[in-house]
């Protein structure tokens, strides 16, 4: 059977309160340290990776990021196979060593996930924090927002 | 008109610390924080702030802080800082002021002058962690005696009782006053505890029926939300005559909070203000209120506790000897620290006397004419931790209500802008951005770890005393005394003084 990820971020609409904490720790989580202030002042901080969608008076918000779909489009989309399973996990990672930045990825996500890295041209994607194997972004919602589910077998 | 009302606060911003992630700016309600674009950095607002201390709580490295506004003004014993901008809101708005929670005046709080016994050496104090400890507490009315048949069953019909596991519940708050969320999290916080939220005159929503078994149904001078559903639904219905933030004036619910579902659960067209009557118009005595007493029992045919809810004012004792002779399976009596919504500062800050005087005089009044066994009393307004509770027991109380503790458990900070209907914390506010701050899963965690957490402490209090049993405490006035108390008051509060013997 085709691997595919085990664990997934849901977002609770009804609770998120848009205030994007989300994306603060995210570029936290990718910038190579631990201090906040000091991954903000950095001339090449990363973007965030989780994207807070809302609507026009704040009536909907809630955070968006990377589905790890079952059966990516990303993937087989990409021209140089940078985007690709995580045979360990079965997340959809970007090998920013291959990546070329020719965007195909970003045509072809349905769910605009995956954007550009401004400063390394490099598609830039939620990994789900695969290094510290806890999402920060889950960690730091301060409604709890965002939960990270396990996935069921039948749905694997 | 150019206002002379300097900000109450200072929004202090440390700019090393800010990384312009604009979560204050977003958070505030008040419109506080703004981002300015062409200096790359956020300024503050500071007359907006109601020091509320959301953007404090959110801001991701704790680059805000809030203070007191420094100013001084001439010191003046007569014409305080308070007294004076009191006057000069006035003198540009020409209304009543309005605020929100409870009297927050220097008055006396007795229960900071009484302190508890404990046991040494002559009688054995309890371990709670070792030995069984007992705060299973029924409200309502007690049958006089009790008899059994031959066979030792019970033949005496006990009147409906509520069953507590701990002595405390949450207090009168309407939706409408409060948020859903709100509502939710006490609702299931006592579902999980094992204790009662109470609807206030907000109707019962449609969402809040699953926690039914749970709730106290209030019917107020508005009747808002009544019908035989609603009064069958709720575990016990609560008359509410008056509130101990505001006795002897009504209340008012705004027309642009009664929304979609406000209006739907208050059963009244959306937009139009929800006035309640400072009186009920068909209790005019004691009798006309017996007449609604039993025609509330009547309708839900004697199944379920009827109380009634009062203010603590002058002449509380005789009133309440009045309700329990119409009737009423329980007296509330709110002292005048209970909080509101919504109230008229003066109002608010001068009417009504302390819930420990109160208490006292309501329960030695009720032993003194024989009725004490016939209505259950629940003291409200001002209960802010466990030995608040243990005093108030041993004053008299069957049981407590907790209206701002529970507020404060969710995420208040007690700014006392309830009545803007801004509230940050999504507690006090019907706008749907802000209602989802307060998330139910969060909130009746932190609502029924509080009450658990007082479980501890009384159970803690009670072993001390040597007690093993929350009925042992009851009007057991002996446990208590007072300190720095006049003969008067301790004379009203039935304790001796600390010192005194038995």
């Amino acid at each position: 059977m085709e691997l595919k990820t085990k664990k997934r971020i849901y977002a609770k609409e009804d609770v998120c309160i848009g205030c994007h904490l989300c994306e603060i720790y995210c570029i936290l989580a990718h910038s190579g340290t631990k201090d906040l202030i000091k991954a903000f002042n950095r001339v090449n901080r990363p973007s965030p990776r989780v994207l807070v969608e809302e609507k026009e008076g704040y009536s909907i918000t809630f955070a968006l990021q990377c589905r790890h779909c079952d059966d990516p489009l990303c993937t087989k989309a990409c021209i140089t196979s940078a985007m690709h399973r995580d045979e360990k996990t079965g997340y959809i990672i970007c090998d920013e060593e291959k990546c070329v930045g020719c965007w195909s990825c970003i045509l072809v996500c349905p769910y605009g996930a995956i954007i550009r890295d401004e400063n390394k041209k490099v598609a830039s994607k939620c990994d789900l924090c695969i290094e510290s194997g806890s999402p920060i972004c889950v960690e730091n919602c301060p409604n709890e927002a965002l939960e990270l589910r396990e996935l069921e077998e039948d749905s694997k | 008109m150019k206002s002379l009302y300097e900000s109450d606060f200072l929004v202090i911003r440390d700019e090393t610390k800010c990384i312009r992630c604009k979560v204050c700016v977003r958070q505030c309600a008040n419109e506080v924080h703004q981002y300015d674009e062409e200096e790359d950095r956020v300024v503050a607002d500071s007359s907006k702030c109601v020091g509320c201390h959301r953007c404090v709580a959110l801001c991701p490295t704790k680059a805000i802080t809030i203070i007191k506004n420094p100013l001084e003004f001439r010191a003046n014993y007569q014409w305080t800082e308070r007294a004076i901008k009191d006057i000069y809101k006035q003198a540009e708005t020409g209304g009543i002021l309005l605020t929100g929670m409870g009297n927050d005046k220097n008055y006396p709080i007795y229960w900071d002058r009484l302190l508890i016994n404990a046991s040494q050496v002559t009688n054995p104090s309890i371990d709670p962690l070792r030995e069984p400890m007992e705060l299973k507490t029924f409200i309502g009315r007690k049958p006089e005696r009790l008899e059994f048949d031959s066979y030792g069953n019970l033949i005496t019909e006990i009147p409906p009782q509520l069953e507590l596991e701990v002595p405390i519940m949450f207090s009168a708050m309407s939706f409408g006053s409060i948020s859903i969320n709100a509502c939710e999290s006490l609702a299931r916080a006592s579902m999980e505890v094992g204790t009662f939220w109470n609807t206030g005159e907000g109707g019962l929503h449609k969402k809040l029926y699953p926690y039914k078994d749970r709730a106290i149904v209030q019917c107020a001078s508005g009747r808002f939300g009544v019908d035989i559903d609603y009064l069958n639904a709720g575990a016990a219905i609560e008359i509410k005559i008056g509130q101990g933030a505001k006795p002897g004036i009504g209340g008012h619910l705004p027309g642009e909070k009664v929304g979609e579902e406000v209006s739907k659960t208050r059963m009244i067209p959306i937009g139009t203000d929800a006035i309640s009557p400072a009186p009920h118009h068909d209790i005019y005595s004691i009798e006309d209120l017996r007449q609604l007493i039993y025609a509330l029992k009547e309708a839900v045919s004697y199944k379920k506790p009827v109380g009634v809810k009062i203010a603590a004012v002058h002449n509380v004792s005789a009133i309440a000897s009045g309700i329990a002779r119409a009737g009423a399976d329980f007296i509330a009596i709110d002292g005048f620290r209970g909080g509101t919504g919504a109230a008229p500062m003066r109002i608010r800050d001068n009417v009504g006397i302390p819930i420990e005087l109160a208490l006292a005089s309501v329960d030695t009044r009720l032993r003194e004419e024989g009725l004490r066994n016939q209505v259950s009393i629940v003291a409200a307004g001002s209960i802010r931790n466990s030995a608040d509770v243990i005093k108030a027991i041993a004053l008299g109380a069957d049981a407590v209500y907790i209206a701002t503790s529970a507020l404060v458990a969710l995420g208040c900070h007690l700014c006392q802008n309830c009545h803007t209907g801004r509230c940050n914390w999504g507690i006090a506010t019907q706008d749907p951005y802000l209602v989802k701050r307060l998330n139910p899963d969060i909130g009746a965690r932190r609502a029924s770890n509080l009450l658990r957490a007082w479980e501890h402490e009384i159970k803690e209090m009670l072993g001390g005393m040597g007690i093993n049993a929350l009925e042992s405490l009851r009007g057991n006035r002996l446990m208590l005394r007072g300190v720095g108390l006049n003969e008067k008051e301790l004379e009203i509060l039935g304790v001796k003084h600390a010192g005194e013997g038995i």
